[in-house]
């Protein structure tokens, strides 16, 4: 299917200055230690690494490697502070420690905001605007749950777990804390958290958040280091349950990890989403939606809607209209306000995708990119799309956490539904159509565990958010997110 | 002024095939925009460009000689103290002030636009609106500012509004026409894309979002929904058409961000007053401020810009 | 020379603002010694009118914002009473209750709105369902605010009797209009400054102070006021209470014998008592 030429011109003219966001109120220390049972203490061993800005190269600063050592320290702290005074503690004071910890994420959010940006690679305008009000809201939102639980779950008293062990990615670093911390914390569990390796400072950042609150030492213990220190949490005999947010290969690693143990476990994995375009669609409004599904935050996201499956007679005018759109994003320096799309997270990130934009053109599938100049320094991608490909091609099946969007068609419903579902992922999906029963009737027939309709990555904390099959197991977000952090007992 | 160079005969569009319009993903990229920070040089060349789209308007009752004068003085002079401004696109005013503002700007390229068609309401009979067309288009108005009949468009009789547009279009003449809207009458933004389709359809240049004289006036909300009618309607055609909000935009920082949606919009065939105008009052001395304080690093007092 | 204290004008709330009652009434509270230690304003009817339109016309606006803003409301309404601690304390001590009385009262306060605050954006989901038909369409029953809630605060508990009664029915989107306790009427007016600071926008809370006496009838009986919530009385108050309200079909919420400091007063059908439920149906199909 040929792509329909460009008739709208919008480069040169009236062009943006730079807006950088100021950072001279930012405080990054040159090194960080652990932060276990309410202190930054050095790693036994003695060793640490750099996190770098992947838009400049530069070193941020270095940050301890845990090592099975210092992971055992965490878990007895945490074990400690579980028998302790947070179990002890009335549910309404540990609520109001979770309070406070929203609040002063809310007073320091632009500092968070900034370091976030620098150290993943974000547009400071999505940190801003989205990552960190989020964040906030998620504690917010769990601190009230601390003394409701019993109204959660009917005929069913909850119990707190214990100790959760808690490693997250590098996607949403600060929001991913919050995704974990907060609910564990409302549910009564004490927890020992590792952030990526290459994003650890927003959480860092809020191990100060947690001293400042006045958190009991011990109650939330930061762990920073990459693979072996991960293994060491889900290894740990003293761990109740395991929570991970990152690839379904790893996600497959833990679970056979924890076969056997009495360890309970939720994983929120990859996905490849279809976002399924209908001829009777807001046609402007789905655009903007392929848009939100795949190209902001650099496609870095797991529910991306990476698979754009577009009714066949309106499919030359989407495809149209979605390049002029890529032909305003801006690609560039994530702490200038104007930034569309950041810079890839990694070095080992860009690879990935690269090999599989060159897969892509092998497989015959036609490549276009928008036309925006990228910063020399750092890893960047401009927005891809694929058209000429189809179930068969390995872009199409296989997650890639890029900017690069596979297109193909459709003509009937019934045959949207079949290619939707036709993945071992299950993550999300969206539906664009201005009919109401064909809306109900996807999401009925879509086996994921969101659905989208005329919208797209969007995420409240008091929205479920979870897969089906490989795309994880376990939700997080509202009332049934409650579930990942209790056991739950008759009543007596 | 060039008008498109393409011409297409009025014909009355297929209105099964207008796409359906979300309000909840048009306020989305309506807040996108407003996120955009535009600084420094960007800054200075989009007020730059602000002042030249405006039409400077008055449109009372009160209205006198006298008053409109002064308005073509404050038109030709925004503020002598800055050399180097742009003027103003055009003077916008009632039709029996068409000739007295026309001997005032004689020798300024600056335009006189006239609302027409029984202003504000447009509740009269074609005849009436075609001799008040006529007369300020007599009068030396180089463009018409016309209502659509919008009892005619709520209760669906989109021929009789079509039939009126066009026959407006040829009492012009050769002055241009803009389509009024009054979007805030219309109610939902479908109904505003409908309107846009059957406003470019009969022939207008420009559409445009209201009168002014209700409320809501103009938003970036119906705006967006009538960019994006005019840029299928290019699509469909090659004919390009204009586009005029008008009314609620008094600050510079709004109409930058209507700028940043034009330009994410149209692209920069659309960046100029040729083909995009605000329809404001007060907005101008805001712009003057603006400039001011980014070549001078001081926040300005309005006692310094003269109010006509 | 010892210094002269400036003493507190009391004065009423509406719309966000604070006027002295239109009848240009009063009483003289006085204190255990027959000293008086302030004058209230006696409210009329016409107070009550007034309030009522503001709390009308404020309400569409309070249910239309997220339950998360509401949330984050109330939750700053419990930090401003949290700084104001000392104050009211002493404001329930001079109304007659004894130091520690007064502390565990004010502490209770700020933790019932903290409380009432984290269910805001949760009620929905306890209290809502998907309802499986046995026809093809999606069937959902969500809570929606009643409207407009006239609250007659206990008598005997100043401040949290009508905390626990305000914050439950503006968490779930109501507006209110609530009548003091007419033996400790100061901490009503006090908290209505705190209300104010707290950006509460004006019409959400109105506080009126006057004699129950009088204004009972108004408060049940009134056309424009969706439910009724009393505190007090006997049976004969009840019945002319729900007599009155009658003629509109108010909701008629009677929590007379409610222990304010205990569990009684913190869950949350106090809040699911002031919604109504509205069931959607859908076809699902292409």
């Amino acid at each position: 299917m040929a792509i329909p030429e460009n008739k709208l011109a919008f480069n040169g003219g009236w062009e943006y200055a730079p807006a950088p966001e100021s950072t001279d109120h930012v405080r990054i220390d040159k090194r960080y230690g652990l932060f276990i049972n309410g202190d930054f203490v050095a790693p036994e061993k003695g060793k640490y690494f750099d996190t770098i800005n992947p838009a400049s190269e530069e070193k941020l600063a270095r940050v301890a490697e845990a090592s099975d050592v210092d992971v055992d320290k965490a878990v007895k702290a945490a074990r400690d502070a579980y028998r302790g005074p947070w179990s002890r503690m009335k549910p309404a004071e540990r609520g109001k420690y979770i309070y406070r910890i929203a609040r002063i994420i809310q007073e320091r959010a632009r500092e968070f905001a900034a370091i976030e940006s620098l150290d993943g690679g974000k547009p400071i305008r999505e940190s801003r605007d989205v990552d960190i009000p989020l964040a906030a809201a998620h504690f917010f939102y769990y601190a009230g749950w601390a003394d409701k639980l019993d109204y959660a779950f009917p005929g069913r008293k909850a119990r707190p777990m214990g100790v959760a062990g808690q490693i997250i990615p590098w996607n949403f670093p600060m929001l991913m804390a919050a995704w974990k911390i907060a609910p564990a914390l409302a549910c009564g569990n004490t927890v020992v958290l590792k952030p990526a390796e290459t994003t650890p400072l927003t959480a860092l950042k809020l191990a100060e958040v947690i001293a400042d609150a006045g958190l009991p030492p011990g109650v939330v213990n930061i762990v920073t280091g990459a693979g072996k220190t991960g293994a060491a949490i889900v290894e740990h005999p003293d761990i109740d349950k395991i929570a991970f947010t990152g690839s379904t290969n790893v996600g497959k690693i833990i679970m056979r990890a924890l076969a056997g143990t009495d360890k309970k476990y939720t994983l929120e994995l990859g996905g490849k989403a279809a976002n399924i375009i209908f001829a009777d669609a807001a046609i402007d409004q789905a655009v903007e939606g392929i848009v939100n599904g795949i190209f902001f935050n650099q496609g870095h996201v797991c529910c991306a809607g990476s698979r754009l499956l577009v009714q066949e007679s309106v499919a030359d005018e989407v495809i149209a209209k979605l390049k002029d759109r890529m032909e305003t994003l801006i690609v560039g320096d994530p702490l200038d306000k104007n930034t569309d799309i950041g810079a890839i997270n990694s070095r080992m990130q860009l690879d990935k995708i690269e090999s599989y934009l060159a897969v892509g053109k092998e497989e015959g599938g036609t490549m276009h990119q928008s036309s925006c100049r990228v910063p020399q320094k750092g890893y960047w991608c401009r927005p891809t799309i694929f058209t000429g490909v189809s179930q068969s091609n390995r872009v199409v099946q296989e997650e890639i956490f890029g900017p690069v969007l596979a297109i193909q068609t459709f003509r009937r419903f019934d045959e949207a539904i079949t290619k939707a579902n036709n993945t071992p992922y299950g993550l999300s999906g969206g539906v664009w159509t201005d009919k109401g029963a064909k809306i109900f009737k996807m999401t009925q027939s879509i086996r994921a565990g969101v659905v989208w309709a005329n919208t797209f990555n969007k995420f409240d904390p008091a929205s479920p958010f979870g897969g089906y099959k490989e795309s994880g197991v376990g939700r997080e977000g509202g009332l049934h997110g409650l579930d990942a952090y209790l056991k739950l007992g008759a009543v007596s | 002024m060039a008008l498109s160079a393409v011409k297409v005969p009025a014909r009355m569009p297929n209105l099964g095939k207008i796409p359906a319009v979300d309000e909840v993903g048009i306020n989305e990229r309506v807040a996108r925009f407003q996120t955009r920070s535009i600084k420094t040089s960007s800054k200075v060349e989009a007020l730059k460009l602000i002042l030249s789209m405006i039409d400077l308007t008055t449109l009372e009752g009160q209205d006198t000689p006298g008053k409109v004068r002064q308005l073509c003085q404050k038109a030709m002079h925004l503020h002598d103290a800055m050399p180097g401004l742009p003027h103003v696109a055009a003077v916008c005013v009632y039709p029996t002030m068409v000739a007295i503002a026309k001997e005032a700007l004689k020798g300024t390229d600056i335009k006189v636009a006239s609302v027409a068609t029984a202003f504000p309401s447009g509740m009269s009979k074609l005849s009436v609106k075609l001799d008040d067309t006529r007369m300020a288009v007599a009068a030396g108005a180089d463009e018409i500012d016309m209502v659509i009949s919008r009892g005619a468009f709520l209760a669906g009789d989109y021929r009789y509004v079509f039939d009126e547009i066009k026959a407006v279009k040829k009492a012009c003449g050769e002055a241009h026409l803009k389509v009024i809207l009054e979007t805030g009458e219309l109610g939902t933004l479908d109904r505003v894309r409908r309107a846009s389709v059957l406003a470019m359809h009969a022939g207008a240049d420009f559409i445009k979002t209201s009168t002014g004289k209700i409320q809501p006036a103009a938003t970036m909300q119906v705006t967006l929904v009538m960019l994006q009618a005019i840029r299928d309607y290019y699509e469909e055609t090659g004919r390009m058409v204009g586009m005029k909000p008008a009314g609620g935009i008094s600050t510079s920082k709004l109409a930058i961000h209507y700028l940043v949606m034009l330009r994410e919009t149209l692209g920069n065939a659309w960046m100029t007053p040729e083909w995009f105008r605000f329809g404001a009052s007060s907005l101008a001395n805001d712009v003057l401020m603006q400039l001011m304080k980014q070549s001078t690093g001081i926040y300005q007092s309005a006692d310094y810009f003269s109010k006509d | 020379m010892s210094r002269i204290p400036v003493a507190k004008t009391y004065k009423i709330y509406i719309g966000g603002k604070f006027p002295r009652t239109e009848s240009g009434r009063y009483f003289p509270l006085e204190d255990s010694k027959g000293k008086v230690i302030a004058n209230v304003c006696r409210g009329s009817r016409k107070d009550f009118r007034n309030a009522v339109v503001a709390a009308r016309n404020a309400q569409p606006g309070w249910a239309g914002a997220s339950a998360y803003l509401r949330g984050q409301i109330l939750y700053r309404i419990g930090e401003m009473l949290e700084g104001r601690r000392e104050q009211f304390a002493a404001e329930l001590r001079l109304q007659g209750a004894t130091s520690r009385a007064a502390d565990r009262e004010v502490d209770a306060s700020i933790d019932r709105l903290i409380y009432f605050a984290g269910w805001a954006d949760k009620y929905q989901q306890v209290f809502s369902a998907v309802n499986p038909v046995a026809s093809s369409h999606f069937n959902f029953s969500v809570l929606e605010p009643t409207g407009v809630v006239s609250i007659l605060a206990p008598d005997d508990s100043g401040l949290l009797g009508l905390v626990s009664n305000i914050a439950p029915a503006i968490a779930g989107g109501n507006t209110c209009v609530a009548l003091a306790s007419g033996s400790k009427p100061l901490s009503a007016v006090s908290f209505a400054e705190v209300l104010h600071a707290s950006d509460v926008p004006g019409g959400v809370v109105n506080i009126l102070t006057g004699f129950r006496s009088e204004l009972t009838e108004q408060f049940a009986s009134h056309m424009d006021i969706n439910a009724v919530v009393y505190c007090d009385g006997d049976r004969k108050t009840s019945r002319a209470v729900q007599t009155v309200a009658a003629e509109n079909m108010k909701r008629v919420i009677r929590r007379t014998g409610t222990d304010w400091s205990g569990a009684d007063a913190e869950h949350p059908y106090l809040i699911r008592d002031t919604q109504e439920v509205k069931t959607t149906w859908h076809p699902i199909g292409a």
